[in-house]
């Protein structure tokens, strides 16, 4: 987030998000929505996951979900050659975006000042506040809208730093050409089919996060929002009495 | 009620655009770089890795119980059944195209030459993965032994199963992987001689891809310069039939 340029009248404008923040949301959204329902489409080639080495027909599973509808797979009507080209197009742009996030906003302070929590905010009181705030849809006003809650800080920083991380390198660990090339990653993880059923896990905790994100979006305001994140520009909701 | 409003839009939205990903995918331009992902994977693994760096190999108890079988479990063909019936013994893998010294190798004279012994995991496109114990002759033998030209960039499979319509199975790989250490052409798994449906007589394991490139039923190895010409072009049959792709790496 810029710094809020302090205006004398109401309703004052700042500049919330910065052109790295904006290019690199988007962009990603897209790239998820893409590796989400085409995931989902090469998930329906085979609909069940194991953990350990190994793990077919024959092998007890821990998860058979059944198959995924059509309408919310990559493309709708099953095809895993196709949603393979989407899903292996779509996870190295992500990789790469994902990396040149990181250091840029490394650089330019976006991690530090807006993602970092502050000294004070991990105090259960002020966690709990939170939480409660939240709850009450009682987003805050003035100064303080100027700044990521602490739930926020946590979730874009799961999301961000762990989310992301897992998926990419679970998903590069299921492949047999990586696991000549660098054999520790699928060690990491336990095996294939455990990397493969953690990047289903990863991958339904980050549909989960845009559910409530998108959730609190349309219940903070969701013109002022998503103009800042479109823009940048922001307009800070009046201070409550 | 605006609230409602954009969510029935949200969902309206995300329905919308994946039916506008489905239509953007027949536009030449957007299958073309979709396609080509797998030239990107390749030259990003083969970047990462030695030419010979080795595919994990397992501990005897860490094989499946079961090894399951996809693809054709039969190929069911009047000459193929005539093989079987004999015990393969008038099977020959015959090893031509751009080679000095084209071979008929009968199973007898495989199981004479040396032998490599290797406990992998096969892992399906599909997303299944089986450890079993594979032992075969390495393919690299087999092409010295022909004496393979120089100018022969890759090796293609043709198998004995009929896809239909009179296709046969078939398969490629390069060089790199075609001289690989563990690059085998099997003829046993798990301590026994080839099941049918898992490829007898013989198949090509090929550790570091996925399992439709490890063709089954061998009946022919040929060397060429350039895979155009051969079935429709895409260096096996479903990349050719379905588009999957040629680099099977991921
Ligand atoms: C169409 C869907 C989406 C909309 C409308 C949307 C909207 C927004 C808005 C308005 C913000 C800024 C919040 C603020 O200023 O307090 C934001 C931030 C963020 N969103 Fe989204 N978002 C969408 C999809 C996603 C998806 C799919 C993800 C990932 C799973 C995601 C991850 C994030 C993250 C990590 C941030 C913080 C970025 C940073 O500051 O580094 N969003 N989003
Ligand atoms: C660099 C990033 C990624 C790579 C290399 C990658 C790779 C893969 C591969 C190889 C598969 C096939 C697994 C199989 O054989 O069944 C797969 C499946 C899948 N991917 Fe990804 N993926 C990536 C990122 C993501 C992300 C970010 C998501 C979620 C939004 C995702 C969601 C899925 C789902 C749902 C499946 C099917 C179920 C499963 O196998 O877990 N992938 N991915």
């Amino acid at each position: 987030m810029g710094q809020g340029q302090a205006a004398a009248v109401m309703p004052r404008m700042v500049q919330r998000h910065r052109l790295s923040t904006r290019l690199w949301h988007w962009l990603n959204a897209m790239l998820l929505y893409m590796l989400f329902t085409s995931g989902l489409g090469i998930f329906n080639a085979h609909p069940r996951l194991y953990w350990g080495q190994y793990g077919a027909n024959f092998d007890h599973a821990w998860l058979e979900p059944g198959r995924f509808p059509g309408w919310i797979t990559l493309p709708a009507l099953y095809d895993l050659a196709m949603a393979r080209h989407w899903h292996l197009t779509a996870a190295p742009v992500l990789l790469f975006s994902l990396l040149v996030y990181m250091f840029w906003s490394l650089g330019n302070g976006h991690i530090r000042r807006d993602l970092l929590f502050r000294r004070g905010e991990l105090a259960p009181g002020h966690v709990w506040r939170d939480i409660q705030d939240h709850a009450r849809l009682r987003f805050p006003t003035g100064e303080a809208a100027l700044r990521y809650t602490v739930l926020q800080k946590g979730s874009y920083g799961a999301v961000i730093f762990l989310l992301l991380p897992v998926a990419i390198l679970t998903g590069l660990a299921m492949s047999p050409g990586m696991n000549a090339a660098w054999p520790w990653l699928i060690d990491l993880f336990g095996g294939r089919q455990s990397a493969r059923s953690i990047h289903f896990i990863a991958a339904f905790a980050l549909a989960a996060f845009f559910l409530v994100h998108i959730l609190m979006v349309l219940l903070a305001g969701p013109l002022n929002e998503v103009r800042s994140m479109l823009t940048g520009r922001y307009r800070v909701p009046e201070k409550r009495r | 009620m605006t609230r409602l409003l954009s969510r029935r839009a949200l969902v309206l939205g995300g329905a919308a655009a994946l039916a506008g990903c489905d239509r953007l995918a027949r536009h030449e331009t957007v299958r073309d770089a979709l396609f080509s992902a797998d030239n990107f994977h390749k030259w990003a693994q083969r970047g990462l890795m030695r030419p010979d760096a080795l595919a994990h190999e397992f501990r005897p108890d860490q094989i499946s119980p079961f090894f399951r079988a996809n693809g054709t479990a039969n190929p069911d063909t009047p000459a193929y059944r005539a093989l079987w019936r004999s015990g393969f013994a008038d099977w020959r893998l015959r090893v031509g195209g751009m080679v000095a010294r084209p071979l008929s190798l009968s199973l007898a004279q495989l199981h004479a030459m040396p032998h490599r012994e290797q406990i992998t995991r096969h892992d399906c496109v599909e997303g299944w993965s089986a450890i079993g114990k594979w032992r075969g002759v390495p393919l690299s033998l087999i092409l010295d032994a022909a004496r393979m030209h120089g100018r022969a960039r890759y090796v293609v499979l043709r198998c004995a199963d009929d896809m239909g319509g009179g296709a046969r199975y078939y398969e490629s790989i390069d060089l790199i992987d075609a001289f690989h250490p563990q690059t085998i052409l099997a003829f046993a798994l798990n301590d026994r001689p080839l099941r049918v449906a898992n490829g007898a007589p013989l198949r090509l394991r090929v550790e570091r891809q996925l399992g439709y490139k490890h063709a089954k039923y061998l009946m022919a190895i040929e060397a060429v310069e350039s895979l155009s010409g051969i079935g429709a072009g895409k260096g096996g049959y479903w990349e050719d039939r379905a588009g999957y792709d040629w680099y099977a790496g991921i």
